[in-house]
């Protein structure tokens, strides 16, 4: 016991690099909070680019740069412009939305504070004895990235790009289906047809 | 010391290439757009060839009143240009210049940096568009986000072709690699890049977005003086940032005659060339319609670059 904890950094000798993930970590979490409890809707769009932004700086601070970047890549350029293109057809107005609560704040915090308690179970419980060396050799650069990828988890790997492929073509299959009514493309047309085979499969 | 020295002077001339180049393209577009309309421009400002020009509509921009419309959305509207416009100058520290460490800062998955920091820039039009509280600018915000949608695709495919065959993500690294059988080899890659970088940066014919004669202007309808001014460096810093990007990839950076003590020349000379000719197709081209920029991009671009993708594969396999 004692070698071994002689062998690891301790807890109570915070370094820069430390302090830093702390502050960016308490910065992270206000951006998340304002992106739920703000009431403007495209507020809430930007300040998840805060807090997603965030995230990419806390993986880069572990030094998992290849992690950080497409992460600003998938979730900053694409994911976000995807809702904010979504929030500009909902002709989401300037200032606040009065109707944006759902009045279930209490049962929102008590799931979020159980998924929270849940992944700070798992990781703590999973990675307690790993220790990242902030000042050596970057452990996240792309060339470990890829090959722990495809050398260790090839297998999720695989199931999750068969798992995204299912998705896609799912989403051509719905959209096609509407197009390509006899009805035409409007959705008052498609919904009957929505709701028929919804009956026929209850 | 010696190296903070080295990197704050290393970050001092990326910023000052990145407040020059997009004025020279700026200057070099007014003059070359002139030529090709067969009329003179403007000629006086300066005296030869009214070279101060440029300087006059800077000076000009900064004397307008900034104003902020009575219903914006204040704040998300005067950041809106900043977050156009900061992220090529980030991009700018990761692209190498010449051989032997002539980069702002290398790094390790600097391709995946690039192409993730750019797509940042297209937030500053959202924001932009959603914060004006003008239609006009709703539906060029609308129509940049579609348009970004799109051509994000082919872009992020044509580097990653670019990336396997050079077996690195380190813009330094494929350089390092480079052979002159890789342009022909990418050469579809280069293309279905390039014309997805531009229609990324919403220049003709790809300029729906900002259409001027139907939209007007779109997302910067509501911008006057210097905020406007940003916006519109910030095109300008995107066509720097595409072009040494194309270069770097697919036209071998500072590889050429001479290239161990002229490199740079090199990459320079390949930049100008590719900004001349984005100065030439924004003449040459009709504005493409709606329809036909989204059917462009995932009709034509994105199985062009999967091909692509897939005839890197088999050569790698091929000759290794």
């Amino acid at each position: 016991m004692n070698l071994s904890a002689a062998a690891h950094p301790g807890f109570l000798s915070p370094t820069g690099v430390e302090i830093t993930f702390v502050l960016i970590g308490l910065a992270t979490l206000g951006a998340a909070l304002l992106t739920v409890t703000t009431r403007q809707l495209v507020h809430a769009a930007l300040w998840l680019v805060v807090a997603l932004g965030g995230l990419a700086v806390e993986y880069l601070l572990l030094t998992a740069e290849f992690i950080a970047w497409v992460q600003v890549l998938i979730y900053v350029g694409s994911v976000v412009v995807l809702l904010l293109f979504g929030l500009m057809l909902t002709k989401a107005p300037i200032g606040r939305s009065p109707d944006a609560d759902s009045e279930n704040r209490l049962v929102a915090l008590g799931v979020a504070l159980a998924a929270a308690a849940a992944l700070v179970w798992v990781v703590v419980d999973a990675f307690r004895t790993t220790w990242v060396d902030l000042h050596g050799v970057a452990q996240g650069s792309s060339h470990a990235t890829g090959e722990s990828l495809f050398r260790h988890w090839v297998l999720p790997f695989e199931a999750l790009s068969v798992l995204l492929l299912a998705a896609l073509v799912g989403a051509i299959v719905l959209s096609r289906r509407d197009a390509g009514s006899p009805g035409g493309a409007t959705t008052g047309a498609g919904s009957p047809a929505d709701s028929a085979t919804g009956k026929e499969q209850s | 010391m010696n190296d903070t020295l080295d990197v704050v002077l290393r970050l001092v001339a990326v910023l000052v290439v990145f407040l020059v180049f997009p004025l020279l393209v700026g200057q070099t577009e007014h003059k070359v757009m002139a030529h090709m309309q067969g009329r003179l421009g403007p000629m006086y400002a300066g005296g030869f060839h009214g070279w101060a020009q440029l300087v006059a509509d800077g000076v000009k921009f900064a004397q307008k009143e900034d104003i902020v419309p009575a219903d914006a959305d204040r704040r998300v509207f005067q950041l809106a240009p900043a977050v156009a416009l900061l992220p090529y100058l980030l991009v700018l520290i990761a692209i190498p210049v010449g051989p032997d460490g002539f980069v702002g800062q290398t790094l390790d998955a600097g391709l995946i940096f690039v192409l993730a920091v750019m797509g940042v820039g297209v937030l500053g039009s959202l924001m932009a568009g959603w914060a004006s509280a003008n239609k006009f600018s709703l539906l060029g915000g609308l129509r940049t986000a579609a348009q970004l949608m799109a051509y994000e695709l082919p872009m992020l495919l044509t580097a990653a072709s670019v990336a396997m065959a050079a077996g690195t993500l380190s813009l330094p690294g494929i350089l390092d690699g480079y052979h002159w059988w890789w342009t022909p080899w990418q050469l579809v890659g280069g293309v279905v890049f390039f014309t997805a970088g531009l229609a990324e940066l919403q220049r003709p014919p790809f300029d729906m977005p900002v259409a001027d004669s139907e939209i007007i202007f779109g997302a910067y309808t509501e911008y006057t003086g210097l905020r406007f001014a940003l916006f519109l460096l910030a095109e300008y810093a995107g066509i720097v940032v595409l072009c040494a990007l194309t270069t770097v990839l697919f036209l071998g950076g500072w590889h050429g005659p001479w290239s161990g003590s002229a490199g740079w020349v090199w990459t320079l000379v390949k930049t100008a060339l590719l900004a001349f000719v984005v100065i030439w197709l924004r003449v040459s081209y009709p504005r493409l319609r709606e329809d036909q920029l989204q059917k462009l991009a995932w009709t034509v671009l994105i199985p062009l670059s999967l091909a692509q993708i897939a005839l890197t594969g088999v050569v790698k396999v091929v000759i290794s």
